[in-house]
């Protein structure tokens, strides 16, 4: 097994709309206080993992020459709303592997205002009827057979999984939703702190049966950026720093596995349920042990299916276990207390590295007055459609 | 009778409406898409096989916004026909809930999606609700 990995400096910049920033700026802000939340600078970073989707590639240079060019090596990341996960596993792999001892993940997207991010654009049809592409399709497909919208798509995720066990309605998902919003009033860099009545929250505009608007993720600006250090390098900083570092008990990414109907709809339970059994494997740990989870609930209709693809009720159980208010801040798997990504916001880039800051400022007691108090570990979850999922397993530091 | 054409090339038309898959010889996998090999085992070998005209609503969304052009609200839905899985809008039915079920049965039906210069009639497929369904 090799050397344990940690977080030594996290930083997330407020979600939200930043017209006067631009890309690089939201990545520099949020690279320059992680460094600083650590106590290092660029020249101690052996590596540097960029996640960047809209910006048109190539974020990690452009960045350097505004932070510190100092010559390491740079991956630029692209894995869908996996990415900011990816760029912290492209860092921690640098470290496991032996290639230097400190690097650095950042994760950054300008989306504000952003509408529909898929099926936003339909190609007028052709004045003749010629077949092409992988279906030989003679129009387009998207609104003709099925749909390519992200809310429509969860939708039927949601819809899928109660067709399978049941119990499952609009006031459900519209209760999920109810939860999420009303945690973000605690998070004053969430993109929206408002607390919605579940009356308000089925009333409001449909996007996709059965996500109405308040049940999609919010499109916003944000950036996040962590340092990681190897265990032999911590031990080698002050105690305060390794009081504060959180462990990386787990680092998993996965995709999808062939199985019938999965490039029919996006399957994105099985790949969580594998990457979410690695990661328990590599914590030593189950889910019984975690005291707050970050999964991405990229539409209310999501959450649902991730609370039991990540284990944390028995399999079909997810809608008798949010109604138990398990999920609540209160209640004994607080998930997304962060907010998430209905109202907190999903700058998609960033989100894979927001997740983990919201958990470590838990695990370091640094979460203010939305703090879980005495927690000890947690777990960070996102999928990118395509599909890629990132499940991180983060504990506090015994030091 | 106008040239028609299908909107993909996965519906044959004639003699009846039928949707017909690349299945792979090897090991059964069914696809809709050109292939280059088998995403299940890596086989290179696909013969077609036709896929049963009705099935089951398996998952369903209700599109209220789409891309400027699309016509909503429509019924996007995941059909299980006989076990193999098949998307396409559900037509044919009001698109709300009350309407809409998660397992109703559904049968292929095709509609005339447009007619470009020459006359020739592009012709998509969807499911309709099997109970007074319209045939012919």
């Amino acid at each position: 097994m090799a050397e344990d990995i940690w977080i030594l400096g996290i930083h997330m910049t407020k979600f939200g709309k930043h017209p006067d920033q631009d890309t690089v700026d939201l990545a520099a802000e949020a690279v320059v206080g992680a460094l600083a939340d650590g106590g290092v600078t660029m020249r101690d970073m052996g590596v540097l993992a960029a996640g960047n989707l809209m910006g048109g590639g190539g974020l990690g240079q452009p960045l350097q020459k505004q932070v510190g060019q100092t010559g390491i090596p740079v991956y630029n990341v692209a894995n869908a709303c996996a990415t900011g996960a990816t760029a912290l596993r492209t860092a921690v792999m640098a470290l496991k592997a032996g290639e230097c001892d400190m690097g650095l993940a950042v994760g950054v997207e300008k989306l504000a205002g952003a509408g529909l991010l898929a099926g936003s654009s339909r190609a007028q049809d052709s004045d003749t009827w010629t077949p092409h592409g992988r279906f030989g399709e003679v129009a387009a497909t998207d609104g003709r057979i099925g749909t390519s919208t992200m809310p429509g798509v969860f939708a039927q995720i949601g819809m899928e999984y109660g067709h399978r066990y049941g119990g499952v309605d609009f006031e459900l998902f519209a209760r999920i939703s109810e939860k999420n919003h009303a945690h973000s009033t605690l998070n004053p860099l969430a993109s929206y702190q408002k607390r919605f009545s579940l009356e308000e929250i089925m009333g409001d505009v449909m996007i996709a049966y059965p996500n109405t608007r308040p049940m999609c993720s919010a499109n916003c600006d944000g950036a996040a950026a962590a340092v990681v250090v190897t265990d032999a390098k911590l031990k080698t900083l002050s105690l305060e720093q390794q009081r504060r570092a959180v462990k990386i008990a787990a680092s998993v990414l996965t995709t999808d596995p062939y199985e019938e109907a999965c490039q029919v709809l996006p399957n994105v339970n099985t790949l969580t349920r594998n990457a979410a059994q690695i990661a328990y494997e590599q914590a030593g740990i189950g889910p019984e042990d975690l005291d707050l989870v970050e999964l991405h609930d990229c539409f209310a209709t999501a959450e649902l299916v991730h609370y039991d693809n990540l284990g944390l009720c028995e399999e079909g159980g997810a809608a008798d276990f949010f109604r138990s208010g398990a999920t609540w801040r209160d209640g004994r798997m607080p998930v997304n207390v962060s907010g998430g990504l209905e109202s907190k916001g999903h700058p998609i880039a960033a989100t894979g590295i927001a997740n983990i800051w919201e958990v470590c400022h838990h695990l370091r007691g640094e979460a203010g007055d939305r703090q879980i108090e005495g927690a000890k570990v947690g777990l960070a979850h996102v999928i990118g459609l395509g599909q890629a999922c990132g499940v991180h397993i983060l504990e506090r530091s015994a030091a | 009778m106008p040239e028609r054409i299908p909107l993909v090339d996965y519906l044959v038309l004639d003699p009846e409406p039928r949707l017909v898959a690349h299945q792979c010889t090897a090991c059964g996998a069914r696809f809709f898409d050109r292939r280059n090999a088998c995403a299940a085992c890596g086989g290179t070998t696909f013969h077609p096989a036709e896929i049963a005209t009705t099935g089951e609503v398996r998952a369903f969304t209700i599109v209220s916004l789409a891309a400027p052009g699309v016509p909503v609200p429509f019924v996007a839905a995941v059909i299980d026909c006989s076990g193999t899985s098949v998307r396409g809008n559900l037509i044919n039915v009001d698109p709300d809930p009350e309407h809409v079920t998660l397992g109703m049965k559904v049968a292929l039906a095709t509609y005339v999606v447009g007619t470009d210069t020459h006359g020739t009639e592009a012709i998509g497929f969807g499911f309709e609700p099997l109970e007074g369904a319209r045939h012919g």
